[in-house]
């Protein structure tokens, strides 16, 4: 076995632990700032430890196979960012994964659910092009697709792309269903959407859907250090930022529209990358 | 090892009130305020029944209520517990003589553990659900776990009241068209 494969292995084998404390240490925070103790770190676990224990209870064996097919992507997509994979694919792959995780809300005839799933459509419609622009990016600094080339760059990609870097924030608190763009599912939004998305998952599956949200939190704060990604330290700090301020902006926003989030992200956030990219290009 | 961490550390309720004068879904809501703080025990409050491990329930049961607790109880997944908050829920409280009340919750559902109190503390409530959690590690493992009873030997609930006489005679043309029974759960082994 190859360096890289047992690196590619490690990741999936690492990124549900690594995300889980970082969701964990995200409530004990987030109930720090609203003056509450919190629950301890492991809550993450011990939660998902829970929901494998409980009877497994369906609607239809469609929602079943894509919970499956949600967490088996997004575990792929894990492995292809620590193996340096081609980062077009790994765009695809993980649009799929969401893709899932939509049709599995869709395949019930809860309208909570399918409120949920049409609005994880329009946040993935939102947040996309600016992975496309971070991607094409990456290709205009370094001339390959190849997030290889990310990790062998001498130059950190942080200064050749600053705007794309803050447009990326705005992606992962989108991913993170964090404040303003808790849209699809949230435990405080029981009275417009109970629980979105995932709504009419249970027991098991939804401790599927919980681990492929610890897989993504590790994914997509590992994506935010690749932007400096000639230091560990200093992609691990960057990591971290990014953590804080979508942490903040939690606290500090209310939930709003997912019209507005669409204006917003289409034209402030997709202004900010393109200008990146066209500076980049006639450099 | 790992499994004696998940039922005990992370009881997720949902509350269903049953015909509470709301005094205890007040204390309940204190429960999540910043000063008694849930989360602490891991404790969410969902608003999905497939979602939860332990019902709380508020307020005593009724003719017309008690079909709908039946429903959201089944529709919670193995393991669960049922918490009985106030004593309206316990017994049926000042309520237990309307000629319309069945009394406590137990009628229907069984119940786990009582907490007591017009309204319940929040306090009290906090350990009911604590208590619950540690019945439903206990469940899991297949111990036997004792359920307490508040239904003394001679009570009987009140009989449920006889239809409205038939004011208009029945037209014998069109039968009453057959109301489907709602479709069950479809369980995995």
């Amino acid at each position: 076995m190859s360096t890289r494969m047992t690196l590619g292995l490690a990741a999936v084998v690492l990124a549900p632990i690594v995300g889980g404390l970082i969701r964990g240490l995200d409530r004990v925070l987030t109930a720090r700032l609203q003056g509450r103790q919190g629950p301890p770190l492991l809550q993450p676990f011990f939660d998902i430890i829970k929901l494998f224990q409980k009877e497994p209870v369906v609607v239809n064996r469609t929602q079943v196979f894509y919970a499956y097919l949600h967490l088996a992507l997004i575990a792929l997509a894990t492995f292809m960012l620590a193996t340096g994979g081609d980062a077009l694919m790994l765009l695809f792959i993980l649009a799929f994964s969401t893709l899932a995780l939509v049709i599995g809300a869709m395949s019930v005839r809860s309208p909570f659910s399918r409120i949920g799933a049409q609005r994880e459509i329009v946040m993935m419609v939102a947040y996309e092009p600016i992975l496309i622009l971070m991607v094409i990016g990456f290709y205009l600094a370094n001339g390959s697709f190849r997030l290889q080339s990310v990790y062998e760059a001498s130059r950190p990609m942080l200064l050749s792309l600053p705007l794309v870097f803050i447009a990326y924030l705005s992606v992962v608190m989108i991913k993170f269903q964090k404040s303003p763009f808790d849209l699809a599912t949230s435990h405080h939004a029981h009275q417009e959407i109970v629980k979105g998305v995932t709504l009419e998952f249970a027991g098991p599956y939804l401790g599927m859907i919980e681990l492929a949200h610890c897989y993504e939190a590790a994914f997509f704060l590992g994506l935010a250090g690749l932007f400096w990604a000639t230091n560990a330290w200093m992609a691990a700090l960057l990591a971290a930022g990014v953590f804080a301020v979508t942490l903040l902006l939690d606290n500090l926003c209310a939930r709003l529209t997912t019209h507005w989030m669409f204006r917003f992200m289409w034209t402030v956030v997709f202004g900010l990358a393109l200008t990146n990219i066209i500076w980049l290009y006639w450099r | 090892m790992l499994r004696q961490f998940g039922l005990k550390k992370s009881p997720w309720v949902v509350h269903f009130n049953c015909n509470s004068c709301n005094g205890c879904d007040i204390e309940l809501l204190a429960c999540l305020s910043p000063l008694y703080d849930l989360e602490r025990f891991g404790i969410i409050h969902v608003g999905n029944p497939k979602h939860a491990d332990v019902l709380l329930v508020t307020g005593s049961v009724n003719h017309r209520n008690a079909r709908v607790l039946k429903n959201v109880y089944d529709q919670m997944p193995e393991p669960k517990a049922v918490v009985a908050v106030g004593v309206c829920a316990s017994t049926g409280g000042i309520f237990r003589e309307c000629y319309n009340v069945l009394g406590g919750i137990e009628e229907v559902v069984p119940v786990d553990v009582f907490v007591p109190g017009c309204p319940a503390r929040p306090e009290a409530v906090i350990d009911g659900i604590v208590k619950a959690a540690e019945k439903l590690d206990l469940r899991r493992r297949g111990q036997p776990v004792s359920r307490p009873s508040l239904v003394p030997e001679t009570h009987e609930p009140s009989p449920k009241p006889a239809a409205p006489p038939e004011t208009v005679p029945a037209t014998p043309a069109s039968p009453a068209a057959p109301v489907a029974a709602p479709a069950e759960l479809a369980k995995t082994p």
